[in-house]
């Protein structure tokens, strides 16, 4: 027993040459891959030579998607849009539509000014906040993105609001603005350890008070815990 | 340490009493702390994660076919909303057009699912307020519509049955018999629960006039779903911005405007009768043809094409071991769940996994008005207000 698990840093240690090899054989698909991939441009004449016309059909549909160039999100431009660089010159550092759906970054001082006239009749009456959540780009010099996804009843639209924020910095709270923002906040603040001011009472909300990182975080593992808390309260020892 | 309230100086008399999570009125596993007066309440405290399962960290560490069956694990009473919302999110993605009849299908199903989740939070809000009864009535539909969703999907509950692209397999042939045969009856079933309910004066005791929540505070908490129509907002995102060919579908949206537990109730059993209607005109305008989109770079072929074309192959294998690639972006598509808004955020890197997908989940905000209803109310009505908003704490802890 004691001797089976020993052999395969062996074999690891030996060199890399098993490795690979073992790679390779045990899935097939990094060298089945590239062979499959080069006989499909061919494919579509002889397919449709050889066989009946049912596998000729869906050959002809692929270019169809690849030929969708507009991937990119296209500037946006409304007279919302016009309104408020009117009224907050400097704050919009973009404005985009993809999908249908505007998204406006905004400049972190800014955030509740444009909030506030948002939800006013006159900006249009986003009085609903529906989301409010945070993505990480770990490579990024101001790493996370905090989303707000706001809606209006009166306009019957949605409107993506971003603010960019880096590690330690502190976003303006908006639960003066969006009351249903008090726990979405601390969500955030619980997965990404966003810090936000003015919040009433910003406290994690789904993992336990005393537990350390913050998991959705691109650095966290995602087998990753917080071992010390988990053998403390739940007396589960690590890897057991 | 659990969270708890600390009693304020002067006010030693009063009671911290701990509620849940072991509490069969908490619908799951959810943790009130409430400090009373006597029996009124005076302050409250939630405590909630105690499901929390990190979907949004495993969605990031799946291809998006394997995420599907992620989403069926959150509100576990409505899976099939659920699949269609995340599905829909990254068809949004793909900018991919569904066939009429897989889209049909996804309706009539989502609608049965509304009626079956109303189902279980009719028969267990009236179990919590004493009536025995209803409970056992509820079920027994509830079994017919479970059945059904075996037979198509062939999952009672955890159905995974939308792909992204259409629908996972087709329907057997004749599913749609027992549909009809349900949807024939289920008006006489309605008519049973409310001889039971709606005019009973023990009932109207317990619900009218208790857990009031305002048109303005409601969408200030943001309540959304059958608890905002109870407040007299008319709002549903099926009507107002639809999807999935709801627009061909003929509904009404009922609302109420006394905004109390009594008020939620009517809205939820005449939003039964209207997902009646949906499944109706679903089952009458089903469309002939293909259930999947014609994609294949994106839709799983047919068994058949796959052991018969290279192409069928090809793709097989590319999909199984790698997925497909949605290009770069971010979207956001909200659906109607039978507790409300329902949404997904989804980042791609124009990897096969998705970057970041944020669910926002219609438990999670409608929780938070909890404590505007029951502040200043007697204890029992706080059982009444819990089951009213209708939660899942699968979905309020992810």
């Amino acid at each position: 027993m004691m001797e089976e698990p020993k052999e395969p840093p062996k074999a690891a240690e030996g060199g890399e040459t098993p490795k690979p090899a073992a790679e390779g054989s045990k899935a097939a698909a990094p060298p089945g891959k590239p062979a499959a991939a080069s006989p499909k441009p061919p494919a579509p004449a002889g397919g449709a030579a050889v066989p009946p016309a049912k596998p000729a059909a869906p050959p002809a549909k692929p270019p169809a998607p690849a030929a969708k160039a507009p991937v990119k999100p296209e500037p946006w431009s409304s007279p919302l849009l016009d309104e408020l660089q009117k009224r907050f010159p400097g704050a919009i550092r973009e404005a985009v539509i993809f999908r249908k759906m505007p998204s406006l970054t905004v400049s972190k001082e800014s955030l509740l000014a444009l909030g506030q006239f948002l939800k006013s009749d006159e900006g249009g009456a986003y009085t609903l906040l529906t989301d409010e959540t945070a993505v990480d780009y770990p490579k990024r010099e101001k790493r996370f993105d905090v989303i707000y996804h706001v809606y209006s009843f009166q306009r019957n639209d949605r409107l993506r609001l971003k603010v960019l924020v880096g590690e330690g910095e502190k976003v303006p709270s908006v639960t003066g603005i969006w009351p249903t923002s008090n726990w979405l906040e601390r969500e955030v603040f619980d997965m990404f350890g966003v810090v936000y001011e003015g919040h009433p009472d910003l406290k994690r909300i789904l993992l336990p008070d005393e537990w350390t990182g913050h998991p959705l975080r691109k650095d966290y593992d995602i087998l990753r815990q917080d071992d010390a808390w988990v053998e403390a309260n739940l007396n589960i020892k690590s890897g057991q | 340490m659990p969270v708890t309230l600390e009693k304020i100086p002067g006010q030693e008399e009063r009671v911290i009493l701990n509620m849940g999570p072991q509490h069969p009125s908490t619908h799951g596993v959810l943790r009130l702390v409430l400090e009373l007066e006597g029996e009124t309440v005076v302050r409250s405290l939630y405590d909630i994660g105690y499901l929390h399962t990190g979907f949004e960290k495993s969605f990031e560490a799946k291809t998006y076919t394997q995420c599907i069956t992620l989403t069926d694990r959150m509100d576990y009473l409505a899976p099939l909303s659920n699949n269609l919302g995340f599905c829909l999110a990254t068809e949004k993605l793909l900018e991919l057009e569904i066939p009429p009849t897989a889209q049909w299908i996804r309706v009539l199903l989502t609608e049965l699912t509304r009626i079956q989740s109303h189902l279980v939070w009719l028969g267990s809000h009236a179990i919590d307020l004493g009536a025995m009864s209803v409970f056992l009535y509820c079920f027994r539909e509830r079994e017919i519509l479970e059945t059904i969703f075996e037979n198509v999907a062939g999952q009672r509950m955890m159905t995974s049955y939308f792909r992204v692209g259409g629908l996972a397999v087709e329907p057997p042939l004749g599913w749609l018999k027992p549909v009809e045969k349900f949807v024939r009856e289920f008006p006489d079933h309605l008519r049973e629960y409310e001889d039971l309910l709606t005019k009973n004066p023990i009932w109207l005791e317990r619900t009218v006039g208790v857990g009031k929540v305002s048109a303005e505070d409601a969408v200030a908490i943001g309540l959304s779903g059958p608890s905002l129509r109870g407040s007299g907002v008319k709002w549903d995102i099926r009507k107002n911005q639809p999807y999935s060919s709801y627009e061909k579908f003929e509904f009404d949206v009922p609302t109420r405007s006394e905004g109390d537990v009594y008020a939620r109730y009517l809205v939820r059993l005449e939003e039964m009768r209207q997902s009646l209607r949906i499944v109706r005109q679903a089952i009458d305008g089903m469309p002939e043809g293909r259930v999947r989109a014609n994609a294949p770079h994106i839709v799983m072929p047919d068994r058949e094409e796959m052991k018969t074309s290279i192409e069928g192959l090809i793709y097989h294998f590319k999909l199984v071991t790698e997925g497909f690639h949605p290009p770069i972006g971010e979207v956001y598509q909200a659906i109607e769940s039978p507790r409300g808004e329902l949404g997904f955020y989804m980042v791609s890197d124009g990897s096969p996994k998705p970057f970041r997908c944020h669910v926002r989940a219609p438990s999670f905000a409608n929780l938070q008005s909890l404590g505007k209803m029951i502040e200043g109310r007697l204890i029992a009505d706080v059982v009444a207000c819990i089951g009213s908003i209708d939660i899942i704490l699968g979905e309020v802890d992810r």
